[in-house]
């Protein structure tokens, strides 16, 4: 079986049809007044999953972690933890724990106060509480700072000390709203890693929300895109990524190319695509469609081929004038306008530091892609 | 900016202070006079004070007026921090408008109409007038404004605060007592300071709502002069003064110091 992407591990409960859910969404709804925030909306996640909910601001991404933490209540539908209905449960009675997007440090309490917050509700015994507190500064390399208060630490000691704190209690799952958003490009993809490290160290079932796709497809196991209260597709970040199923994914994750037209022609197979203009495209599409109604090709710029002269094996070949071309570094990207008038971005890995066939401005130039190398959407 | 000093500003600067300060250091000056007579210097003396805590009615006024500020500014904190709490919280309930307003009304209202009405009521329900109705009179006219004071705090206090020692397990009453109420409390103390600072030099409301035996210092102060000023008097009121002033520059040094060595603390945060 031909496979999209690597697997970043031999983890997959969502394919085990006998795998037990842990989080469940069944038709949940939210309205703020008559504002419809979430919008009958079901969801699974598996223990230990490190699951992404992706969308732009404002998607309702962040009122589904606020229904899980507590401080929302579904106006329809049920959220189950492990079995267990959370309505009507206070926040201060649910096993999850949240890191807070502005990290919600308590300005009075020192960093080690903060930490042990959370165990002192419980009536933790003092000595076990300094024992944790003790680990929890380890794991987070912050030990010299324990007696500082919250406005005696740069931003990302800030993060780490919510994070600390967040997860010191031993939830069973840890939310996390943006947990990023506040640092800088550099530390930010570092602590990625981290976040990733403590999760598998720890063992325990994150959601984290961002409108950061990269952030999304480096950490999680499984991405939910989002999108004005509904899920448009959940799936592993190759699959997101590979095989989008609407032009709104398709959009949102990456950049892409839409080849529109109509079905001309299908065999058992493939399917041929009239462009308005008369240029046709064969693509791999198993689907029955009628012929006549209206499709779409969506492709991605690397898996476009340009080159100055037609390739002679190649399937799908188009040609067209560049129009720009941007380097940057690793790869160049290469926008040209096809002869119909379509705009196609091509990028080409940058493997050689010379080039045999240069492609200038204004250059013909051919286009030219295998026809699975992208995915038909229909909506 | 413009930092010459022109003989417009200076000239400016001497007029505004002197019509502001003229009068009180005149007060001062002349609580150290020798001569029983205000206007005229006879020397320097410090008797006046001496005599003064040897006044059995002046020390009697000054120490309910301290009895009635601690007690009305306590009750006033905490009933106005209540109204700010439900101002600022519930932002959606039925009659909030009537609510607020009926609570800052008191900030504008004309201290002779709040006094005349305590007094009608008190008459009305036949609450003999002392210490007790100076005091709740107090309450009523401070606790305004301590809600003012502390609902600007809590406008921008950050919520997620609270969100999050829920989370962790607090309950909502151990969340206010946790983390609210230590968050807020510099405001609750400036509120509280507020509310004793007012209830101390309040003459007309105390007027019509305090009885024999709860005579406070601005009122013992107001009689004793309408019988002629005497130099005693101006003691006396000079160490109001210094009591007040002393008040006001600890709070804003402390202020001051605060916020310095929090942005020293940030810069250094920022450097690592």
């Amino acid at each position: 079986m031909k496979s999209l992407g690597s697997i970043r591990r031999d983890f997959a409960p969502w394919n085990d049809p006998n795998a037990k859910p842990y989080i469940q969404f069944d038709n949940v709804t939210k309205k703020f007044g008559d504002f419809t925030a979430v919008n009958n909306l079901s969801l699974t996640i598996f223990e230990r999953e490190f699951f992404a909910l992706l969308g732009a601001s404002g998607c309702g991404k962040s009122t589904l972690l606020r229904m899980l933490a507590g401080f929302e209540e579904p106006t329809a539908g049920r959220i189950l933890l492990d079995g267990q209905d959370l309505r009507g449960i206070p926040p201060y009675r649910r096993p999850v724990n949240m890191m807070f997007q502005s990290y919600a440090l308590f300005p009075h309490m020192t960093v080690e106060n903060n930490i042990a917050f959370g165990l002192k509700q419980d009536g933790m015994p003092k000595p076990e509480i300094a024992s944790r507190v003790a680990e929890m500064l380890k794991l987070v390399k912050l030990e010299q700072f324990a007696k500082r208060k919250p406005h005696q630490l740069s931003g990302g000691q800030r993060q780490r000390v919510a994070l600390a704190r967040s997860v010191a209690k031993r939830p069973k799952v840890l939310l996390l709203d943006e947990p990023l958003g506040a640092l800088d490009k550099k530390l930010r993809e570092e602590t990625q890693f981290e976040l990733m490290d403590l999760q598998q160290n720890l063992g325990l079932t994150f959601v984290v929300v961002t409108h950061d796709q990269e952030e999304a497809m480096t950490m999680a196991d499984r991405i939910a895109i989002i999108d004005k209260g509904e899920v448009m597709q959940v799936a592993t970040p190759a699959e997101v990524y590979e095989a989008p199923t609407s032009r709104f994914v398709a959009h949102f994750v990456g950049n892409v190319n839409m080849f529109e037209g109509k079905v001309a022609e299908q065999t058992a197979n493939t399917t041929r695509i009239a462009g308005s203009s008369g240029a046709q495209i064969v693509v791999d599409n198993a689907a029955k469609t009628a012929a006549g109604a209206d499709i779409v090709f969506a492709i991605r710029p690397e898996k476009i081929k340009i080159s100055s002269k037609k390739p002679a094996d190649a399937v799908n070949a188009l040609e067209g004038e560049v129009y720009d071309i941007a380097y940057l570094g690793d790869m160049t990207v290469f926008h040209v306008r096809l002869d119909d008038g379509q705009m196609v971005r091509a990028s080409t890995m940058n493997a050689a530091r010379i080039t045999e066939d240069p492609l200038s401005w204004n250059d013909r130039a051919w286009v030219s892609f295998r026809p699975d190398a992208g995915v038909v959407l229909t909506r | 900016m413009n930092t010459t000093w022109s003989r417009f500003n200076v000239t400016s600067i001497v007029l505004g202070f002197a019509f502001l300060y003229l009068p009180i250091v005149l007060l001062i000056v002349f609580s150290f006079n020798e001569s029983k007579l205000v206007t005229v210097w006879g020397g320097f003396s410090t008797k006046w004070y001496v005599s003064l805590f040897h006044n059995q009615g002046l020390m009697d006024a000054t120490w309910v007026t301290a009895r009635v500020g601690v007690i009305s500014a306590t009750f006033a904190t905490v009933l106005g921090t209540l109204a700010a709490l439900t101002l600022t919280r519930y932002t959606r309930f039925r009659g909030r408008l009537l609510f607020s307003g009926m609570v800052f009304a008191p900030l504008v209202m004309p201290e002779v109409i709040t006094g005349l009405s305590l007094l009608l009521l008190f008459v009305a329900i036949g609450l003999d007038r002392g210490f007790l109705t100076v005091t709740l009179a107090h309450i009523t006219l401070t606790m305004c404004f301590v809600a003012v004071v502390v609902q600007s705090r809590l406008v921008s206090f950050d919520r997620s605060l609270e969100e999050a020692a829920m989370d962790l397990g607090a309950t909502p009453v151990k969340t206010f007592f946790q983390i609210t109420l230590p968050v807020i409390m510099p405001a609750i103390v400036s509120g509280w300071m507020l509310a004793f600072t007012l209830s101390l030099d309040d003459l007309v409301i105390a007027s019509f709502t305090s009885g024999p035996g709860a005579t406070t210092l601005p009122m013992k102060i107001y009689s004793q002069v309408r019988l002629g000023v005497t130099p005693e008097i101006n003691a006396a009121c000079t160490i109001l003064i210094a009591v007040v002033a002393v008040g006001v520059i600890i709070a804003s040094v402390a202020n001051k110091r605060r916020e310095v060595q929090r942005q020293l603390d940030e810069r250094a945060a920022q450097r690592g």
